[in-house]
């Protein structure tokens, strides 16, 4: 009886109180293993002693790319864009072909530590490695700032404390198994990350797909036929279509846009450098190969179920709340107002709610973010699935905010301090610089969680424009041309580079005008988050004609270069 | 052959396997998802017009079997040139 008792006591927990329990127990796991991965050695902080299997790799891989935004925003974005979501879905997952095929089994081979080692070795040059390494430190940062939003973000909503302890509690977390256990601390909470976030998103997208088209594979139920009858992608192509939006199957941008950002997120994807760092962690170049196809298919697992939740999210939220009066909303449409994430307002005072294409009688504003975090509310799905999306959030946050902070600490603990400024530290030293600027680096990123710089909005393009007209040409020119030179891949950086930060500015922030010029005004129609696709090939032309008129490369770097060719020693 | 030539003859085939797989990488997302979106859009596989659904998930699952036939070949290539080692 009191068995009974106890039970009942546990299925009647309210969501906070779900939420405490799962977050902490997935935050003791993942203390547990900061303490039982601490390390002594550079090679074991800076890639975890090089001695991770492929699964354990491409599970960490796959946790450390899968970010807050993957997570949180992606369904949301791609419900409100249709057709167009099909950017981020090919853009973020395409990159892991290139990756596989031409970068990670040449850089595992030439075996050191970060990407600013490779160049600058490459290329025979420290202004190599200066430059690799700022354009590594200005891609983490931005990329990091958001990671450490979105913890706060899912703090206040589901343990309703406010964004700023949110962001402390997170970075707390961060530092104790960066700090003490670099790569390899990294590696193993992202493993438990990786399991934690999969799991967290398919129990809500399993649970939906059965309700809405009694088809458990959400992969499956996104082409199947609606409950009600019809398919149900042509019920949403008619809701759409009705409210005044474009058919969801079709494209609102133009396809040459379409085309240049999904290029720019591929290859910039490929040139991440705390992407590519993974690589570097396991024991030979065949589990670099094997590593890039399991971590793609684990990232697989979730991009392929984020389309199908957009289309049953928008679906239902178009049901639930298109032409119904007010006061009849369900209750989570007022938890989620209080948030600021859902908001009405009642342009012809009939007191129902019209949501339309048009503005300016649209009623509705609906935040992307919603359409993860509330989906399981909206589709009255038990408490504990509702905490345990906050738990996924949260692993996909850390896990990425992790992989971004190891980045930038070796950039300065290694690149900067051993290889250039102070080459004569012990091991011993660089190791305690290591952690001190890990813990430096948290500081700054939990200083951007709480004081977001007004562009948030820009930075995600901007890493990936940076990392694809920076990283991407310099490295595949160091290992498919040999001819390639340290005056070529310098001036393609610096030239990519430049030209990305120009556009952006122009065009995304709107600094150089009274004000941000319009789309008609964009080069070849292309926007700034596809520009990364021109820069990119700025990059390699400006390289390549720097590399005709200037001296060839000496014969040691044309052997490194032979030699990561090669597979075996 | 001496090692000078084996190492030539690897990366020649390496690079072969390269360029067809990065060719049908191309195919299905730039070409299925974007370019012929709207003509395949005229075909339906379930309640997918086929397009959208190289955009939106065809391509990725391709992606995957893309990287592991580029493993298979080239752990092949490897043991046959003896740099498995």
């Amino acid at each position: 009886m009191d068995m009974i008792n106890n039970l009942n006591l546990f299925m009647d927990l309210n969501v906070q109180e779900w939420t405490y329990i799962i977050v902490g127990f997935t935050f003791s796991i993942y203390i547990a293993i900061a303490i039982w991965s601490r390390v002594q050695t550079t090679k074991d902080f800076y890639v975890a002693g090089a001695g991770v299997s492929p699964l354990a790799n491409g599970m960490a891989t796959a946790a450390d790319w899968m970010s807050a935004a993957s997570f949180i925003s992606m369904a949301g974005i791609i419900s409100f864009a249709g057709y167009d979501g099909a950017v981020y879905l090919m853009g973020w997952t395409g990159g892991y072909v290139l990756l596989a095929l031409l970068l990670a089994p040449y850089l595992r081979k030439f075996g050191k530590f970060t990407v600013p080692d490779f160049i600058g070795d490459r290329y025979y040059s420290n202004a190599a490695r200066i430059v690799a390494v700022i354009c590594a430190l200005l891609v983490s940062f931005t990329y990091v700032a958001g990671q450490m939003r979105g913890v706060g973000i899912v703090f206040s909503r589901f343990l309703e404390v406010e964004i700023n302890t949110g962001v402390i509690i997170g970075m707390i977390i961060v530092l104790f198994y960066a700090v003490l256990g670099g790569m390899k601390g990294i590696t193993y909470t992202q493993v438990a990350q990786y399991c934690v976030l999969i799991f967290a998103f398919m129990v809500p997208a399993i649970f939906i797909s059965i309700q809405m088209t009694g088809n458990p594979i959400p992969q499956l139920g996104f082409g199947s036929e609606a409950i009600e009858g019809g398919y149900l992608l042509d019920k949403l192509d008619g809701l759409n279509e009705q409210l005044g939006f474009n058919k969801y199957t079709d494209n609102t941008k133009p396809l040459i846009d379409v085309f240049a950002i999904t290029f720019a997120l591929m290859v910039g994807t490929a040139g991440l450098p705390h992407v590519i760092i993974r690589f570097f962690t396991v024991k030979k170049v065949s589990d670099a190969r094997k590593s890039a196809g399991i971590a793609l298919l684990l990232i697989a697992v979730l991009y392929t179920t984020a389309p199908a939740v957009a289309v049953f999210a928008r679906t239902n939220m178009i049901e639930t709340l298109s032409n119904v009066e007010y006061s009849k909303v369900p209750s989570w449409f007022k938890n989620w107002e209080t948030t600021g994430l859902i908001s009405f307002d009642d342009k012809n005072l009939d007191g129902k709610i019209q949501y339309l294409a048009d503005k300016s009688s649209n009623e509705l504003i609906v935040d992307r973010d919603i359409m993860v975090l509330a989906n399981p509310e909206i589709a009255k799905l038990p408490n504990w699935v509702i905490a345990l999306v906050a738990a996924g959030g949260l692993a996909a946050a850390l896990s990425t905010a992790a992989g971004l902070l190891l980045v930038i600490s070796s950039s300065i603990s290694h690149d900067l301090l051993k290889k250039v400024i102070m080459p004569s530290i012990s091991e011993k030293e660089e190791l305690i610089a290591a952690r001190l600027s890990a813990f430096a680096a948290v500081c700054v990123a939990g200083y951007f969680g709480i004081n977001p710089p007004g562009f948030v909005a820009a930075t995600v393009a901007l890493a990936f424009g940076l990392a694809a007209a920076s990283f991407f040409p310099a490295i595949i020119l160091g290992i498919f041309y040999k001819k390639m030179n340290k005056e070529g891949a310098v001036s393609g950086m610096i030239a990519g580079t430049l030209l990305m930060l120009y556009y952006m500015i122009k065009y995304k922030l709107g600094w150089f005008d009274d004000e941000l010029p319009s789309s008609d005004q964009w080069w070849f129609k292309i926007s700034p988050e596809g520009f990364g696709t021109i820069a990119m090939f700025v990059n390699f032309i400006v390289s390549i004609i720097v590399m005709k008129f200037t001296a060839e490369p000496p014969n040691e770097i044309k052997k490194i270069v032979e030699r990561i060719r090669i597979p075996s020693e | 052959m001496n090692n000078k030539e084996k190492e030539i003859k690897y990366w020649k085939t390496n690079i072969r396997y390269v360029l067809i797989l990065l060719f049908l990488w191309f195919i299905v997302s730039f070409g299925a998802g974007i370019i012929f979106k709207d003509f395949l859009n005229n075909f339906k596989i379930g309640g997918f017009k086929l397009g959208f659904w190289f955009a939106q998930q065809g391509s990725i699952f391709l992606f995957v079997v893309i990287i592991f036939i580029y493993v298979y070949l080239m752990n092949k290539l490897d043991k046959k040139y003896g740099y498995d080692k």
